[in-house]
């Protein structure tokens, strides 16, 4: 697929990086800095061009005519819009993604719709990390929640603790444990290394286990792994920017919310908006604020403000201070790697979120969802399988009779509205959405060629 | 710094290189010269030290980098001249000496188009086609060829491509991934090339002539299966294809191929460079005519215009090919030649020399420079049609020049303490660093009377020149090899 990214920031680099090590993939990114596109160049096998990504011209010379895809990921909204309109108007480009961060463009479905700006899909990192947050928090012990099949089944990370009930025994145990429960095990991770879920697994203290489950059997599987834990009743969030704001108001219905903002100016606008949450004007990163706001009490701390470097320091002092769990946002990928697992249980990084919801789009038209996961070494995709069965590989094929890519597990599979957990003697039909787990993100083509349809056709 | 990967590229790379020596055993064959085994040979023997050197490192996956690019291609053009001269170390007609040899693979290799052997005419035509064919190979380079070929170099291809591609801006891809636009660059090479041997083939060569002279035209290497070269034909149709060919291989690919696709040929009219190194060649054709006629070495304007285009273009485009002893032509114009092949062709062509770009970067810095004297304040930037070029890339060209100057004077200095005088050290310094080939006084026509030592010297310029130094004499500074 031809593909063309505009702006080479963290997310646009990223998905240079992620898309252009798929062999069918041809990438052009578009930036205004020189240098910025140089190294870029240097590291990746990719094409550059340097200026105004809304600029004809400047498309026209990054392939504009016979682009597939283009990406609009620039720091302005405007440009980003421009850019999907010019290509839509100069070029016929038939998949526009933009990402837009104001609110206020959101609000107005109507602005993308006929007539409107012509952009297919619309990516607002802000709403997706929140609605990332908000999954996690109503799964206390997840690391990572990703919805599937319209979410009803969901893929959750989750590190195992002394004393749930699987911990130090063997996988197989679990469907005497849960006979009823619809939960499949996808991998586990020990150690950063990933292990292949087999029944004689033993699941040790501190791994990471990604399994799926329908929705109501991920509380049920969270016993199994972790001690019980009550729901989360009391949640402290630092920062009231977009993404602060939005969880607060997300979060304030089934939890008690103390947001926590620096700007004074900023916490009386959240304050006046917000309908239960208690508005807090001062800095997270003080201990006498944290305390007299009883951290120590708190079920979930999330740091969100735009300091990355802030969002990590205040997310150890609350846990220090006794903070049960804590999260902190963080832009560049080196530190999420370098904290989480210490101090701090999750470290939320946007870049990974906005470039999964990415993915899902670029992929070939019969994947649905992708997410990316332990911070792009892994993906789970849900992939709709052909309704001809003479072309496709697996339709009337049995599990174990698939022949899948190393380190490739089906996870579950959604027929109409039934979620089916995955077993070796199931058939897939035509239709079913299969979600699978990849360890390794370099068998992708493999998988998506085998599930999707053949390359060129969309 | 990696090595195991450099190891494991170097090998592939010498395994691929083994392939070619199928052509030569292949025209034996159809033409029953009988001389396929000093192919067949080097075949073996090259595949085997290619498969030594690639199989305990087969395992190593990591990217390459940059600065491991740059080995690999120093290190391949070395390792190439040493292969290449297998079969005709092995061959025993001509019976050639470890140097001889190695200088007439590198010759050909770095499109140099030096010749040490006398008595071509007499040759088994296997060897014939050998030395045209290695020319072909290093014009438009092996590494690139082996870029479009080998998917699994990777995003390393980008290093290795930047590293053999001649000229100061190679960020420039044509396609987004670097194999097409290798690929997409030996395409046009090879459109070119077989329209080269139909021009010369309708010209009345025979087809082996005709491909070998096309070969040797559009890589602008300048070897021929004569020892007369072209002269050999005395045809002015043959002077006037290979002319426009040889001008052709002096044009940037990258140039050939965007006019091509779109196809557009305003496209050419659009590239300053372009520009620049056509009406620098109509200026001197006609100086050139205009002299030669006035001084009475040819009869007509139009015999003093055929051979003052002829020689004005091969030289500039550093292919060497000749028609008459233009170094016996009266007044400056064979030291003019030999100078003109310093500016050599367009960035991204088969020529050698410092390219038609970073003279006009230079010469446009030098205005730039004056202007700023009258307006002390002034902003002004360089400029190519309309775009401001970054300061690096000017202070890079500044540099280049610097050195190129550097390692001639050196050189030339050597040869000149090797015993040779004044006028054929320079000239023979300037036909193998630019990848001329001919030169003046004793290497007018061959190398085959100069000193080993000298031809050694000679090998040096040539990789150094094809190169364009950098990727050479990085090797020999300490910051490359520190970790």
């Amino acid at each position: 697929m031809k593909i063309i990214i505009l702006g080479a920031g963290q997310v646009g680099s990223t998905a240079a990086q992620q898309l252009s090590r798929e062999q069918d993939n041809d990438v052009t990114v578009v930036d205004t800095q020189d240098d910025v596109l140089r190294e870029l160049q240097d590291r990746l096998d990719i094409r550059t061009v340097c200026g105004n990504a809304a600029h004809p011209a400047v498309l026209e010379a990054a392939g504009g005519d016979g682009a597939d895809l283009i990406v609009a990921l620039t720091s302005s909204d405007e440009v980003n819009m421009v850019a999907c309109q010019v290509a839509w108007a100069l070029f016929r480009t038939r998949t526009k993604i933009a990402r837009i961060r104001a609110a206020d463009y959101q609000k107005r479905v109507e602005l993308f719709g006929q007539g409107g700006l012509p952009i297919d899909v619309i990516i607002s990192p802000e709403q997706l990390v929140t609605d990332y947050l908000v999954r996690l928090v109503q799964h206390p012990g997840a690391l990572q929640v990703l919805d599937f099949a319209d979410g009803r089944v969901r893929l959750v990370g989750m590190r195992a603790v002394q004393g749930g009930q699987l911990v130090g025994h063997q996988l197989r145990e679990l469907r005497e444990h849960m006979p009823q429960a619809e939960v499949r095990v996808a991998a586990i991770y020990r150690e950063g290394q990933s292990i292949l879920p087999e029944g004689g697994t033993v699941i040790a203290d501190r791994d990471e286990v990604f399994f799926v489950a329908a929705r109501d059997a991920i509380g049920a599987m969270a016993r199994e792994l972790r001690t019980a834990e009550a729901p989360i009743r009391r949640v402290v969030i630092a920062g009231a920017g977009n993404i602060g704001f939005r969880l607060a108001g997300a979060l304030e219905n089934i939890a008690q919310v103390k947001l926590i903002e620096r700007n004074p100016a900023r916490a009386r606008r959240a304050a006046e908006t917000l309908r239960r949450t208690l508005v807090l004007s001062g800095d997270a990163a003080s201990e006498d604020l944290l305390l007299e706001e009883n951290i120590d009490d708190a079920d979930v701390f999330v740091a969100v403000t735009n300091a990355e470097e802030a969002n990590i320091l205040s997310a150890m002092l609350a846990k220090d201070l006794g903070a049960h769990r804590v999260m902190a946002l963080v832009n560049k990928p080196s530190y999420a790697k370098l904290i989480e697992g210490g101090k701090i249980d999750v470290a939320i990084s946007p870049q990974t979120i906005t470039i999964g919801a990415l993915l899902a789009h670029v992929r070939h038209g019969d994947v649905v969802r992708v997410h990316s996961l332990r911070r792009g070494a892994a993906e789970a995709f849900e992939a709709v399988v052909h309704d001809d069965a003479r072309s496709s590989p697996v339709v009337g094929r049995r599990l174990d009779q698939i022949e899948l890519p190393e380190g490739t597990t089906i996870g579950a599979i959604a027929r109409g509205t039934e979620v089916l957990m995955a077993r070796h003697d199931r058939v897939i039909e035509a239709g079913d959405h299969v979600i699978l787990f990849l360890t390794d993100r370099r068998h992708v083509d493999a998988v998506v060629r085998l599930f999707g349809s053949t390359p060129g056709q969309h | 710094m990696n090595l195991a990967v450099v190891q494991r590229i170097l090998g592939l790379m010498l395994l691929m290189f083994s392939l070619t020596m199928l052509l030569p055993i292949g025209v034996a064959l159809i033409l029953g010269d009988g001389h396929w085994y000093p192919f067949l040979l080097a075949f073996f023997a090259i595949a085997a030290v290619g498969l030594l050197l690639w199989l305990p490192a087969r395992g190593a996956r990591q990217d390459l980098r940059l600065r491991d690019g740059f080995l690999v291609v120093a290190v391949f053009w070395i390792c190439l001249g040493l292969a290449g001269a297998a079969p005709l170390l092995i061959s025993d007609v001509p019976d050639l000496s470890f140097t001889d040899a190695v200088f007439e693979a590198v010759s050909g290799f770095t499109t140099t188009g030096a010749t040490v052997i006398i008595g071509l005419d007499e040759l088994p035509k296997s060897i014939l086609w050998y030395r045209q064919q290695i020319q072909w190979f290093g014009g438009m380079g092996i590494i690139v060829l082996a870029v479009a070929l080998l998917p699994i170099l990777g995003i390393g291809g980008m290093s290795l491509y930047k590293a053999e591609t001649p000229g100061p801006m190679k960020d420039q891809k044509l396609t987004p991934r670097i194999t097409q636009t290798a690929k997409a660059l030996w395409a046009v090479y090879v459109l070119l090339t077989a329209a080269c041997t139909l021009g010369f083939w309708l010209a009345g060569m025979s087809l082996f002539d005709a491909i070998g002279h096309a070969f040797a035209a559009l890589s602008t290497g300048g070897y021929s299966p004569y020892d007369a070269s072209l002269g050999h034909f005395d045809s002015a149709v043959v002077d006037a294809v290979a002319t426009v060919f040889m001008f052709l291989g002096g044009v940037n690919f990258a140039l050939h191929f965007s006019a091509l696709r779109q196809p557009d040929l305003r496209l050419y009219a659009r590239d300053t460079e372009f520009l620049a190194f056509f009406w620098l060649s109509v200026a001197i054709i006609a100086g050139m005519s205009v002299y030669l006629w006035w001084h009475g070495d040819y009869p007509s304007l139009w015999t003093a215009l055929r051979y003052a285009s002829f020689h004005a273009v091969s030289i500039q485009t550093t292919t060497g090919f000749t028609t008459a002893n233009f170094a016996a032509w009266p007044g400056a114009l064979p030291a003019l030649l030999i100078l003109l092949s310093f500016i050599g062709g367009c960035a991204g062509s088969t020529t050698g020399g410092m390219k038609v770009i970073r003279w006009l970067l230079v010469f446009r810095q030098g205005v730039a420079d004056l202007k700023r004297l009258v307006h002390p304040s002034a902003e002004i930037p360089v400029k190519l049609a309309g775009r401001p070029i970054p300061q690096q890339v000017i202070s890079g060209v500044a540099g280049f020049f610097a050195m190129y100057f550097v390692v001639f004077g050196v050189l030339m200095l050597t040869l000149m303490m090797l015993g040779l005088d004044q006028v054929t050290a320079w000239s023979a310094v300037a036909a193998t660093i630019n990848n001329v080939g001919p030169g003046l006084g004793d290497v007018a026509v061959t190398f085959h009377s100069v000193p080993d030592a000298a031809k050694w010297v000679g090998i040096v310029a040539m990789i150094a020149g094809r190169l364009e130094i950098s990727a050479l004499l990085l090797l020999l500074t300490p910051a490359f090899w520190r970790k």
